[in-house]
């Protein structure tokens, strides 16, 4: 094993030009991937801040008494697609619509009679933020006697959906399209890295080296490339975020997972690029 | 030792690069495969040391049946063989010692032991005092030497030699085909192919000669015959 590394760690110090360019070149595939994940992760989090506002209202009729709708409230959140349910009161709703609807304050002060009817505000769980769900619920809530009427964005909530399932399937053919695209141009630069050292390579069979002797350092060092170009491509995608999030947009990063993802990802083209290559080589000779 | 029985072998474009070849080499012998180019000398050692297939007939050497050898096995065969070519094969980016090393390293030798026997073949090629010089600071000759201290390190039974003076001038050449009856002298067998039959008529060793694929003399059977009048 010893020798494997060392033998992988030479190779960097003997053709460090072809080395550089392989790393070079695996970052910058990696850096394109990783400009479009970082696209996704930003679209992804628009939608889910988008799909955060998704909130049902269930009017009350006037007159419901606040033990029924405290208990209702209670049996409400327990519903597994439910987050959080709150009550509002008619002297609640008034206050707000108070601050919120400056423009009709006079009118608003003037009132003898509070118009605004009670009210359960009913926020779902992320995942069950979809027309389906929404849907469900409504009707749900609908059951109740005290419930007059339960209002929601239905188009709206439709059009979240909709545009969600969008960005998944594109976000999906062109992350793989890329993500194919990269494989294709660091499996070439590997093969490059195998082609210029088949002296090498014959050299070693003829004194009797077995083919996994000869496997074993390409595999490390297609490995150590990967994740070279895996940290690079990460750091370049950092820095693009960072310019746009300082001139464009407020973005968002890279989980740490997310980041792990792509060097893990660089890693195992890495090896499984080596492995084909050396293995098609060794085939050969 | 390596035995050849009724050996061919076709091209892969088609034509036989050999024809019906049968010989037996024994353990310690000296031997010249003479023939013009393209007569097939280098073939016959590209089956010995398993480089390409037989197509028909047997090969066997120090105890493998090639036909039979697995792709696995022949590392193992090689391993009791020490191969030199023409055109030396070092690598450029590796020093002599480095060179010969390598040979022990791809073979899993125990590491503390390598340093020893590199220094001891390199002595014994004459190169102790050029270990740490890389192939191109070294002349044809020596970069041979070096070769050949490499085909030596794993201790082989047999040395493969094809066409070893082939690019060296006269007297590097006298030096290396010394240095290669020394070998034989302590009890390594030697294959030795070339068409320099100036060297040939220097030694009174075994000759095999081909002639376009097919064997047409071999001193251990045939009559001794004036070898002037061989090519």
């Amino acid at each position: 094993m010893n020798l494997v590394i060392r033998e992988a760690l030479l190779a960097f110090r003997r053709a460090p030009l072809l080395s550089t360019l392989s790393v070079t070149t695996i970052a910058f595939s990696l850096f394109v991937v990783g400009l479009f994940g970082l696209v996704a992760v930003n679209l992804q989090q628009a939608l889910r801040d988008v799909a955060e506002r998704v909130e049902i209202v269930a009017y009350l009729l006037p007159g419901a008494p606040i033990e029924t709708i405290t208990l209702a409230e209670k049996d409400i959140e327990a519903f597994p697609e439910v987050q959080a349910a709150t009550y509002v009161s008619e002297d609640q709703a008034l206050a707000r619509a108070r601050a919120e609807l400056v423009e009709f304050r006079d009118v608003l002060q003037e009132l003898e009679r509070n118009p605004l009817p009670a009210s359960i505000e009913v926020k779902l769980k992320p995942r069950f933020r979809d027309v389906e769900h929404v849907n469900a619920v409504a009707e749900r809530l609908r059951g109740f006697g005290f419930v007059d009427d339960v209002r929601y964005g239905r188009d709206w909530v439709a059009n979240v959906d909709r545009l969600r399932q969008i960005a998944a399937a594109v976000g999906l053919v062109v992350g793989a399209a890329f993500a194919a695209v990269a494989i294709i141009i660091i499996g070439t630069t590997i093969r490059m890295a195998v082609l210029q050292r088949s002296r090498e390579i014959a050299i070693m069979r003829l004194v009797g080296a077995t083919d996994g002797f000869v496997r074993r350092p390409f595999l490390l060092q297609g490995a150590l490339k990967g994740m070279l170009g895996g940290l690079a491509a990460v750091a370049l995608s950092y820095g693009a975020y960072a310019l746009i999030n300082r001139w464009l947009i407020h973005a968002e990063f890279f989980s740490r997972e997310q980041a792990v993802a792509i060097v893990g990802f660089g890693m195992l083209i890495g090896f499984f690029g080596s492995a084909a290559s050396v293995g098609r080589h060794l085939r050969r000779v | 030792m390596i035995k050849f029985t009724n050996v061919f072998k076709a091209f892969p474009k088609g034509g036989l690069a050999l024809k019906d070849v049968s010989f037996h080499i024994a353990k310690g012998e000296f031997v010249f495969l003479t023939g013009h180019s393209g007569a097939g000398k280098s073939t016959v050692l590209k089956l010995v040391y398993a480089e390409e297939p037989v197509t028909s007939g047997e090969v066997r050497v120090s105890g493998f049946t090639l036909a039979e050898a697995r792709r696995r096995d022949i590392p193992k065969l090689r391993r009791r063989l020490g191969i030199v070519f023409q055109d030396f094969r070092l690598l450029e980016d590796r020093t002599a010692e480095e060179n010969v090393a390598f040979a022990l390293e791809v073979t899993g030798a125990r590491r503390a032991s390598i340093p020893a026997r590199v220094m001891r073949v390199l002595t014994q090629v004459g190169l102790a005092a050029k270990a740490h010089a890389y192939p191109r600071e070294l002349s044809g000759g020596e970069q041979q030497r070096v070769a050949i201290a490499r085909a030596l390190v794993n201790e082989p039974t047999v040395l493969l030699a094809d066409e070893p003076t082939g690019n060296l001038d006269e007297r590097a050449t006298r030096g290396v085909f010394q240095l290669l009856r020394d070998i034989n002298a302590s009890g390594t067998a030697v294959v030795m192919a070339t068409h320099d039959l100036d060297l040939v008529r220097q030694a009174p060793y075994r000759v095999i000669e081909l002639q376009e694929g097919a064997l047409v003399y071999d001193s251990a059977v045939d009559e001794p015959r004036d070898q002037a009048a061989s090519p």
